[in-house]
């Protein structure tokens, strides 16, 4: 059991510790600035912080103890005559969306997804990063387009615990890209995906992910939020389902539009979303929130409500801001509220009320 | 030689920073040397292409640069270069 959680924010990175009075703040780090994204590398326990200056750029800084110090390295860079998707604008790093360290049999690996997307690779646990130039340079890359932000981002990675050289990626809005090579090669995995804001819904590329997940106890199975609904493959992303509540906004049911899911470590058909109402609000629906759990691949999905604002909220939840680990999970929200759970999301219970719009929420040893 | 001033919140980055004389022509060359003596500095300043970056400001005397591209606004034995943030956030 993990008894840390990293929140980012967009006042800074604020850790958390559990003790026997419940969690508390151990610590606060770069007091003021955007934190996209932390996590740990669970290989070697390494913290991670994507930071977002409003006024310096992106910036990437790496703790080996436990966030005592942090020393910034040099953020990655897209090469010369590199240009954003259908246009002619050089392409720079304006923003880091997610970092994932790679299998244990390649303990210097480390991927990140940037904005305009693309993802980097780095071979020496950080010290620097590659762009991944046969996925940048993807037939498919003018179907790339911003989503919420000017430019497409690489949001989600999924490194296969049996195979370190299968990687699965989301590209929001882009879509989902899997490579069995390492990296060399990659193909677009998004049958079945829908897609109600292009011509044609069910084209090849131009999905929009929000965010995928593996289920630990099977990688098989892919999960993942996306902008039109909530999608489930059982074949490493070949075929996709949709699972949602209901097929389109207007319809009755919880399940569709959100941004964060997170699946259960043992049961590859438990997963949580929290959900909105469709794209044009990004509001809780009903202003209540609450969290959806399906216990059966998604044919059936359950609300749970208790311990969280039924009233007069306004609280999203970021792609990357829930996360589980056994019986638990925790969330963070756009109003500053986090949330954690003992009891696989039934009953919930606020820890903190003020932060700052929450980015991010990862457990760490 | 011209002499090049930092705001001061960059110096929560790089703690030793302070105003100095550079040994450069162009706006350019001045990030480059900057950089030399502030490892990292650059980063801050400029994007990987070199262009200034979208909220920082860099005046010659009272005046704002004009090629915020490659930064090649030339310099003299006398200019006062400003580094500034620029007035945005929340």
């Amino acid at each position: 059991m993990r008894h840390h959680l990293l929140v980012g924010t967009r006042k800074g990175l604020v850790i958390y510790e559990r003790d026997s009075n419940g969690w508390r703040v151990q610590s606060e780090h770069f007091a003021g600035i955007p934190v996209s994204y932390a996590c740990e590398d669970t290989r070697n326990g390494t913290l991670w912080a994507l930071l977002d200056h409003g006024h310096w750029g992106t910036k990437l800084h790496r703790s080996t103890d436990k966030g005592n110090t942090w020393e910034e390295l040099p953020a990655p860079k897209y090469p010369e005559g590199a240009t954003i998707p259908r246009s002619d604008d050089p392409a720079t790093t304006t923003y880091l969306w997610y970092l994932m360290h790679g299998g244990v049999d390649e303990p210097n690996r480390l991927y990140l997804g940037t904005e305009p997307g693309g993802l980097f690779v780095s071979d020496d646990g950080g010290d620097t990063f590659v762009l991944n130039e046969s996925l940048w340079l993807h037939e498919s890359r003018d179907n790339w387009m911003g989503g919420g932000r000017d430019y497409a981002g690489t949001c989600s990675i999924v490194v296969d615990p049996r195979d370190s050289r299968h990687v699965t990626i989301g590209i929001s809005v882009g879509g989902v890209y899997e490579t069995r090579d390492g990296g060399e090669t990659w193909g677009g995995r998004n049958k079945g995906l829908y897609a109600d804001y292009m011509p044609n819904p069910y084209a090849e590329y131009g999905h929009d992910p929000h965010f995928m997940i593996a289920a630990p106890s099977n990688p098989d199975v892919l999960w993942q939020q996306n902008h039109c609904g909530v999608f489930r493959s059982v074949d490493s992303g070949a075929n996709w389902e949709n699972i949602s509540e209901k097929m389109e906004a207007s319809q009755e049911g919880h399940a569709y539009f959100g941004f964060p899911i997170a699946v259960d470590a043992h049961d590859e058909n438990v997963a949580w979303i929290v959900p909105a109402i469709s794209a044009e609000y990004r509001v809780p629906i009903d202003r209540a929130l609450c969290v959806c759990r399906t216990d059966d691949g998604g044919k059936t999905w359950q609300d749970f409500r208790e311990g969280l604002p039924q009233h007069n909220s306004y609280d999203i939840v970021f792609r990357h801001a829930l996360d589980n680990q056994k019986d638990e999970l925790a969330f963070g929200t756009t109003a500053g509220n986090l949330y954690v759970s003992g009891n696989r999301g039934e009953a919930w219970q606020s820890i903190d009320h003020n932060l700052a719009v929450v980015y991010s929420v990862r457990y760490a040893e | 030689m011209p002499t090049v001033r930092f705001t001061p919140n960059l110096k929560r980055f790089f703690p030793d920073l302070q105003t100095t004389e550079v040994e450069a022509k162009t706006i350019a060359q001045l990030v480059i040397q900057v950089n030399q003596r502030w490892d990292g500095l650059a980063d801050y300043i400029v994007d990987e292409h070199g262009r200034l970056r979208k909220h920082v400001n860099i005046f010659i005397g009272e005046d704002q640069i004009h090629d915020e591209e490659t930064l090649s606004d030339p310099l003299n034995q006398d200019s006062k270069v400003f580094i500034m943030q620029a007035l945005s956030g929340g």
